[in-house]
């Protein structure tokens, strides 16, 4: 059992990363991680929706008729985040005010639908829970990465707390303001996917085209 | 009028939902490989954007806003705090009416939508175009305009992808880069693009 509940822990970080190998949830991990504060704070706010929310389902799963599961899940999941959103409002205002629109959004993040929908309607509550926080914890650890770049590079900055001296306040760092902007999450994120794909050469995706060498006297068979 | 003119520059281009704030990219990623499908998906969220974002200007306006409920005698009820589970609600409600009604009259165009309708739903853009909507107080016709130019502006950019993925699958890519890793670089470098734009004010 231990061993079975580590696996469904701990599989999502890597090997089976949502982000990565299923393109879920990205919709709000490139929007906040500009700094690392609201990176983390979204973090939190999504693995606790995910793991609540697998919790929840995975308990009244078998009251629930197939034909009406969607919008159940989505009540249990809406419910969730106004909780969440009024917690943060009441607690870290600052905060709340910077992730804007997006700890709304984590309603239609496709990670918490998807984990209720594969996984939290067909196993007990248990090991849903433990599914629900890997998941979170696999977005979370791509979401703080992300975030950890950016903020160093793009102000030099970790946390809010000055690591590189900048320019403009007499220091020595020229800030990268590329790293703030959205286009460098994107690259930031195709990067670090083909670092763990070289990584993990299973992951990587087979090409819908082969290139071959047909005309010139020295081709080769093609290497599969 | 002006002004509205200038919002739907912006919601197109600007502050496009996609490429600058990162909405729908779960489905901007997954249904990109063809054009014709991402035309089709396309317009399938420009059309429920334009109903569903002043759909919930209706209801933040009649009944959630403080003061709203006044005439049934709940005087200064404030009931924003249920907002989110009310929008998404009216999305999937209106999303359910709408394959209903194209069923019924317009069987070609729901056949070519049809596969679409269940996966806006879910899809960020939707809520996130109410969401800002209801952030920046926009009024009734304001929504209205809005609706139709981020639906518009988010077609505009899968559209965009799908082309330059369609021909991207006959080049040579490192193996680590294929399929998603490079489309997150290619959305990158159309982010930047679209970036020009900011600044732009009519």
């Amino acid at each position: 059992m231990a061993s079975a509940g580590t696996k469904v822990l701990l599989d999502p970080l890597v090997d089976n990363n949502p982000i990565m190998l299923q393109s879920l949830g990205i919709c709000s991990a490139l929007a906040v991680t500009a700094r690392m504060d609201t990176a983390f704070t979204m973090c939190i706010a999504l693995t606790s929706v995910t793991a609540f929310s697998n919790l929840f389902i995975s308990m009244i799963r078998q009251g629930v008729p197939p034909a009406i599961r969607i919008i159940v899940q989505m009540t249990i999941i809406a419910s969730l985040v106004i909780v969440v959103d009024q917690i943060l409002k009441a607690f870290a205002y600052e905060i709340s005010k910077m992730l804007s629109v997006f700890v709304g959004l984590i309603i239609t993040n496709c990670i918490v639908m998807g984990r209720a929908e594969a996984y939290a309607m067909s196993n007990p509550p248990w090991p849903s829970f433990l599914d629900g926080v890997g998941n979170g914890l696999g977005y979370s650890a791509l979401l703080m990465t992300v975030a950890f770049f950016r903020e160093l590079f793009g102000s030099g900055s970790l946390f809010g707390i000055t690591l590189l001296d900048k320019v403009t306040d007499g220091g020595w760092y020229v800030p990268n303001g590329l790293m703030l902007l959205p286009p460098s999450a994107f690259f930031l994120i195709g990067l670090m996917i083909w670092a763990v794909r070289i990584w993990k050469p299973a992951q990587v995706e087979k090409a819908e085209y082969q290139i071959q060498d047909a005309h010139s006297p020295t081709a080769r068979p093609v290497a599969a | 009028m002006e002004a509205h003119l200038s919002l739907l520059v912006r919601a197109i281009f600007v502050e496009n939902l996609a490429l600058s704030f990162f909405l729908g990219m779960c489905t901007f990623l997954a249904v990109s490989k063809k054009i014709e499908t991402a035309i089709g998906l396309g317009t399938a969220v420009t059309v429920v954007q334009t109903i569903t974002v002043p759909a919930n200007n209706l209801i933040l306006n009649g009944f959630l806003k403080e003061g709203a409920l006044d005439w049934i005698g709940l005087n200064g009820v404030d009931l924003t705090f249920v907002g989110l589970i009310c929008y998404i609600g009216v999305i999937a409600a209106m999303v359910q009416i709408l394959e209903m009604a194209l069923d019924k009259f317009y069987p070609p165009l729901y056949h070519a939508l049809g596969i679409f309708l269940p996966l806006i739903t879910v899809n960020c853009a939707i809520l996130g175009g109410s969401l800002f909507m209801v952030e920046r107080d926009y009024s009734f016709a304001e929504s209205v305009t809005y609706g139709v130019g981020s639906g518009v502006g988010w077609a505009l950019a899968i559209t965009a992808i799908a082309g330059v993925r369609e021909k991207l699958k006959y080049s040579d890519i490192p193996p680590g880069l294929r399929g998603l890793g490079i489309a997150f670089i290619i959305t990158g470098l159309m982010s930047l693009g679209f970036m020009s734009f900011s600044g732009i004010q009519l």
